[in-house]
C-alpha cells in the first residue's frame, strides 16, 4: 500500500461565537485506508466534516486534497474535486425516487450541455442511459431491496440510509466522509453496513473516513482512529492502543460512558 | 365566422397565453421550490419592449423616425424579448437568490412591484413608457399567409384573421414551452431544480452549484414571460401598468398551486381551469342571473324575487373570492393539486439485466 497523503487539515480551527468547536486539528488521511473519528457527543466531529466539506469556512489552518488547497472552496467546489459525504441525520431527496436520488449525485459527471438536453441530443440521450444503467449497478451494489422506482420518503430508516451511501457513491469519490453511518441500525444491517464500508475500499478503491460511535464498527474496520473532545485532538493510533489510551478512557469515562461498554 | 367563435378563440387564446406562464413559473416554484411572487416583472418586460419599438412610443422615446417597427420584426423580437426578459430574471436573481424562503418571496414581490412602478413613472424624463397612459397602436405579426388566403378565394376579416392568428400562435409556443420544459425536468437539469427544492444543503453536498441552477430556474422562468408579454401586448393592441400588477403574479401562481406544483400537466390544466372559471364560468353565471331578473324569475322555497338581487353582488364581482375559497377547498382537499407531480419510472434499456427487485417496500412511511 502506498502512503501517498490524500487529505490534510493542518491545523484547522472552527468557531461559533466564542465556542471553539474544533481547535487546531491535525488530521491526515493517506489513500486507500479506513479511518475512523470517534468522541464524546459535542466534540467537534460533524463539524470537522463540515469543514473539509465546505459547508464552513475555517477560522484557521488549511486543508489540502490531493496536493490542493481546498479550504474557501464552496460545498459543490468540494464535491467536484472528489470528496462526498454522507450526513448523520439522513437528507435525502424526498420527494424523488431512490434512482434519481442516486442521479443526482453523479450531478459532477455530467458532460451533456444544457443545449444537448433541449435537442436531445445523441450525446445526451446515450450518457443518460448509461447513467441510469449505472444507477441500477449502485442499487444492487449497495444491496437495495427496495423498489428503485419508489418516493424516498416511503422507503424504511434502513434502506434511506443504504440510499444515502449510494447517492454519495455515485460521484465516484476519492475520498467519502460517512457520520454516524450505523446510526440507529439493527446488530444486523450494523454487520451488513460495516461489510458495505469494507467493500468501498476494498472494490472501488475509495478512501473513507467515518464517524462512528459504536465501538464494535470503529474497532472492527478502522485501520486508525483519531479521537476529538471538546474540539481538540486527543489521541491518534491504532485501534487498540487508542482504546487503552487514559486521556481517552477519561474523556469517556467523565462523561459517563465506558469505552469498552459497546461491545 | 361568427362573433361567437372568434370570443372562443379569444378566450383560449386567453387561456394559452395563461399556460405558458404558468409553465414558466412551475420552473422556478415547482421544481427548483423558489417562491418568486414577482413573475409578472418579465411578462411586463417582454410586453414593454415590442411596445415600444412596435408603436410610435419608439419615437417618442428615442426621439428617431424608424418606429414602428415592420410587423415582420416581430418574430426577430420575440427572441430578443426571450433574452431580455432571461437577462433580467438573472440580475434580480443574482443580488436576491442568496436569500431562502420567505425572503426570496417578499424581495421578488417589491422587485414586481417596483418595474410596475417604474413603467408607470417612465414618462419623464425620457418617455420611455408613456405612463400611466399606456402604450397604444403596437404592431401585430405579419400577417404573411393572407396573400395565399386571397389566392384561394378565402376572404376573412382581419379581426377574425388576428383571432386566429393569435390562437394559432399561443398554441405553438406552448407546445414548445411543453416540450422544453419536460426536457429540462426529465435530464440533470431538472433533478438538480428538484433536488435543490428538497434539500438545499443536500444538493450542495452532491456538487450542484446552487447559485448557478437557480439563476437559470429564474431566467429559463422568466424567458417564457417576457415571450408572453410580447405575444399579450401584441394582441391587445394597447398595454398600460394596470395590466401587470401583484394580482397577476398571484393569479399565475395559483395556476400552478391548483394545477399541482412540479406538474407539467398540471399547470396547463391550472390556467385553464382559473381562467375559464374567471372568463367564462362566473361572467357567464352573472349573464344568465341578469336576464332571469328581467324575467322576472322568483326563487323557489325562500320565495325570493331574483329582480330584487343587488347588482354589486354580481358573480363576476366576486372573482377574487369564489378565486380564494377554490384556493382554500383545494389546499384541504387537494394540496398536491388537480394532477400531482408524479417522478419519472426509469427503467433499464432493452437487454440489461433488471436487478432483482422485491415487492414495494412497506410500511414505515414518513419519519420526519
Ligand atoms: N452551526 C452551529 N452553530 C453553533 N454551534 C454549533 C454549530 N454546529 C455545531 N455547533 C456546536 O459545536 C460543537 C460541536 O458540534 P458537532 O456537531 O461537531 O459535534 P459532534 O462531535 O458531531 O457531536 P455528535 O456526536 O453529538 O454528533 C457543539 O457544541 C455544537 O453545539
Ligand atoms: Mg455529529
Amino acid at each position: 500500500m502506498t502512503t501517498e497523503v490524500l487529505l490534510d487539515c493542518r491545523q484547522v480551527t472552527k468557531r461559533f461565537g466564542g465556542l471553539v468547536a474544533v481547535n487546531g486539528v491535525d488530521f491526515s488521511v493517506e489513500r486507500g485506508r479506513i479511518v475512523s473519528i470517534i468522541g464524546p457527543n459535542g466534540a467537534g466531529k460533524t463539524t470537522l466534516f463540515n469543514v473539509i466539506s465546505g459547508f464552513y469556512r475555517p477560522d484557521g489552518g488549511e486543508i489540502w486534497f490531493e496536493g490542493r488547497r481546498i479550504d474557501g472552496l464552496r460545498p459543490d467546489q468540494v464535491a467536484a474535486r472528489g470528496i462526498s459525504r454522507t450526513f448523520q441525520n439522513i437528507r435525502l431527496f424526498q420527494n424523488m425516487t431512490v434512482l434519481e436520488n442516486i442521479l443526482v449525485g453523479m450531478h459532477t459527471r455530467v458532460r451533456a450541455s444544457a443545449i444537448q438536453v433541449l435537442l436531445r441530443s445523441r450525446a445526451f440521450l446515450d450518457e443518460e442511459r448509461a447513467l441510469v444503467e449505472e444507477a441500477f449497478r449502485l442499487f444492487r451494489f449497495i444491496g437495495l431491496r427496495a423498489n428503485p422506482n419508489e418516493l424516498a420518503r416511503n422507503l424504511p430508516y434502513g434502506e434511506q440510509r443504504k440510499v444515502e451511501f449510494a447517492r454519495a457513491l455515485a460521484s465516484k469519490p476519492k475520498l467519502i466522509l460517512l457520520d454516524e453511518p450505523t446510526a440507529g441500525m439493527n446488530p444486523q444491517e450494523m454487520a451488513e453496513t460495516t461489510q458495505l464500508i469494507r467493500r468501498l475500499r476494498d472494490e472501488l478503491g475509495i478512501t473513507v473516513v467515518l464517524i462512528e460511535h459504536q465501538m464494535r464498527v470503529v474497532m472492527g474496520i478502522s485501520e486508525r482512529v483519531t479521537v476529538l473532545d471538546y474540539g481538540e485532538k486527543i489521541a491518534e493510533g491504532p485501534p487498540a492502543e487508542v482504546r487503552r489510551n487514559p486521556k481517552v478512557i477519561e474523556a469517556y469515562l467523565g462523561r459517563g460512558a465506558a469505552l469498552g461498554s459497546a461491545d | 365566422m361568427g362573433v361567437q367563435n372568434t370570443f372562443l378563440f379569444e378566450v383560449a387564446t386567453q387561456v394559452g397565453i395563461f399556460a405558458a406562464l404558468a409553465l414558466g413559473l412551475n420552473i422556478v416554484v415547482g421544481f427548483a421550490g423558489l417562491l418568486d411572487l414577482g413573475y409578472v416583472a418579465f411578462y411586463a418586460v417582454g410586453a414593454y419592449l415590442w411596445a415600444i419599438v412596435g408603436s410610435n412610443q419608439g419615437n417618442v422615446a428615442f426621439g428617431t423616425e424608424i418606429f414602428p417597427l415592420a410587423p415582420v420584426w416581430f418574430f426577430p423580437f420575440l427572441v430578443v424579448a426571450v433574452g431580455v426578459a432571461a437577462m433580467t430574471g438573472i440580475l434580480l436573481g443574482l443580488p436576491v437568490l442568496r436569500l431562502r424562503g420567505d425572503y426570496l418571496a417578499i424581495v421578488t414581490l417589491a422587485f414586481g412591484e417596483v418595474i410596475r412602478v417604474v413603467v408607470n413613472n417612465l414618462d419623464k424624463p425620457i418617455n420611455l413608457t408613456n405612463g400611466p397612459q399606456g402604450i397604444r397602436a403596437i404592431q401585430r405579426p405579419p400577417l404573411f399567409f393572407k396573400p395565399a388566403l386571397t389566392a384561394l378565394g378565402v376572404t376573412v376579416d382581419d379581426a377574425t384573421l388576428y383571432a386566429l392568428y393569435f390562437y394559432f400562435l399561443v398554441l405553438l409556443i406552448i407546445g414548445l414551452a411543453v416540450v422544453i420544459t419536460r426536457r429540462l425536468e426529465g435530464s440533470w437539469v431538472g433533478r438538480a431544480w428538484t433536488a435543490i427544492r428538497e434539500d438545499e444543503l443536500a444538493a450542495q453536498a452532491m456538487g450542484i452549484p446552487l447559485v448557478r441552477m437557480k439563476l437559470a430556474a429564474f431566467a429559463a422562468g422568466a424567458s417564457f414571460a417576457g415571450a408572453m408579454g410580447m405575444i399579450f401586448g401584441a394582441k391587445q393592441y394597447f398595454i398600460n401598468p394596470e395590466s401587470f400588477t401583484f394580482m397577476e403574479s398571484i393569479g399565475v401562481l395559483s395556476m400552478v398551486i391548483v394545477g399541482g406544483m412540479g406538474s407539467i400537466p398540471g399547470a396547463v390544466v391550472g390556467a385553464t381551469v382559473v381562467t375559464v372559471l374567471n372568463l367564462q364560468v362566473l361572467k357567464g353565471f352573472s349573464l344568465l342571473l341578469n336576464q332571469l331578473r328581467g324575467t322576472g324569475v322568483v326563487l323557489p322555497i325562500i320565495n325570493y324575487p331574483l329582480a330584487q338581487w343587488p347588482t354589486q353582488l354580481d358573480p363576476a364581482k366576486y372573482e377574487r373570492l369564489v378565486f380564494g375559497v377554490l384556493l382554500v377547498i383545494m389546499s384541504i382537499l387537494r394540496p398536491q393539486g388537480i394532477i400531482p407531480e408524479r417522478r419519472h419510472q426509469l427503467e433499464l434499456a432493452e437487454g440489461v439485466p433488471t436487478p432483482a427487485t422485491a415487492a414495494p417496500v412497506t410500511g414505515a412511511g414518513d419519519d420526519d
